[in-house]
């Protein structure tokens, strides 16, 4: 499998980012979790990147994803 | 292929519904947008007997694993559009295709009611949400309107205070409705602005929210604000199943069997009108559902 550079924007929260963390997990992908709750500029970095202010944001190799969308995570990382 | 049973739904209901009817060895197919349902969404759980405390995703996905235990044949992501009775048994046509059985299960659940103004379906997620829990902490320091007057909007102004620099709620009715507790709270605060007999008309903003526009004793006006909560409550997935008799919220009428007004068709969890809407009364009403259908069955033959 291609190893692909996955960002997810989440809030401790917020259950489809733990969804969403939780989904990664099991399919042994690597991530870095951003809580854009506590780090403001990061929290911009992901509203200038997707437009929308909500999360989770994913961002798969710049492949910007808004919400838990299984379907396009899926496709995105080549599952 | 004719299965026995169709379920609609994998939340609390949907779920329990098919690990009973897969111990029944019934012919089954569950369709369902997503797992879980609101249970999926919800905050901490400390009232589902067995765990004294759990996160909704968490048990949600313990749900999950339960059903998976059982090989049940799954169409995720798949919507209904229509369901109704054929022959001797139910047709159901989806965004994907169409399914047959000799008897179905309604676990469909409910979903947030919309506001159904101008700008709401274009700010959605750019500053207009459903999901306080989810998007709350993205407005620090922000003026921000809640919208609703029951408990969900009460704790979306509760979990906002510690947050945003002010909140506007705003009540479509003169008075908070919700929990005694939580109004008290929200009535202390300094930073919130309650708004009665006030409703929102539109949803302003150009790349994000700016503003919304209410309307309060035939006088308009603006407030500048960058987020919405919408929390005006939720409506029964129940639009796919016109034939069957429903109350006035628009929730499938079911009798303690779970039956509807069409023999074969069983419903269960919050689309019905059944009292209490709880995971733990929406998995025992898939059981029960579940049940029937098997019952039911039997009896055909």
């Amino acid at each position: 499998m291609v190893n692909r550079k996955v960002t997810i924007y989440s809030t401790p929260s917020c259950p489809f980012c733990m969804m969403t963390k939780r989904f990664m997990k099991e399919n042994n992908i690597d991530f870095e979790d951003i809580d854009v709750s506590t780090d403001q500029a990061k929290a911009q970095e992901m509203v200038q990147k997707s437009g929308r202010m909500a999360v989770p944001i994913v961002d798969i190799d710049g492949e910007i994803i808004v919400g838990f969308d299984k379907g396009r995570i899926r496709k995105a990382l080549g599952l | 292929m004719m299965f026995d049973l169709i379920i609609i739904g994998a939340g609390p209901a949907g779920i329990t519904a098919s690990v009973y009817a897969a111990r029944k060895k019934m012919g089954l197919l569950v369709i369902t947008k997503n797992i879980g349902g609101q249970a999926a969404w919800s905050g901490d759980i400390e009232n589902y007997t067995g765990y004294q405390f759990i996160t909704g995703p968490e048990l949600a996905g313990k749900f999950e694993e339960h059903m998976r235990k059982y090989g049940i044949e799954l169409k995720e992501n798949e919507q209904v559009l229509e369901l109704k009775r054929k022959d001797e048994g139910v047709w159901v046509k989806t965004d994907k295709g169409t399914h047959e059985a000799k008897t179905a299960v309604i676990a469909s659940g409910k979903r947030s009611r919309e506001l159904g103004v101008p700008g709401e379906v274009e700010f959605k997620n750019r500053g207009l949400t459903y999901c306080a829990t989810c998007d709350a902490p993205l407005f620090g320091g922000k003026d921000v309107a809640v919208i609703g007057g029951g408990n969900s909007a009460l704790d979306a102004t509760l979990q906002l205070i510690r947050i945003a620099k002010h909140i506007y709620l705003i009540n479509i009715t003169s008075a908070l409705t919700g929990d005694a507790v939580m109004r008290e709270k929200v009535n202390e605060s300094k930073k919130v602005s309650i708004l009665n007999s006030a409703r929102v008309t539109t949803v302003l903003g150009d790349r994000m929210v700016n503003g919304i526009k209410i309307k309060r004793e035939d006088r308009e006006e603006t407030l500048p604000v960058e987020g919405v909560f919408v929390e005006i409550g939720l409506i029964p997935n129940s639009e796919f199943a016109k034939e069957l008799e429903r109350n006035g919220l628009g929730e499938i009428k079911v009798n303690s069997y779970n039956e509807t007004s069409i023999p074969g068709i069983f419903a269960a969890g919050d689309v019905t009108d059944v009292p209490e809407k709880q995971i733990i009364v929406a998995a025992g009403e898939g059981a029960k559902a579940a049940l029937s259908a098997f019952r039911y069955l039997a009896q055909q033959k």
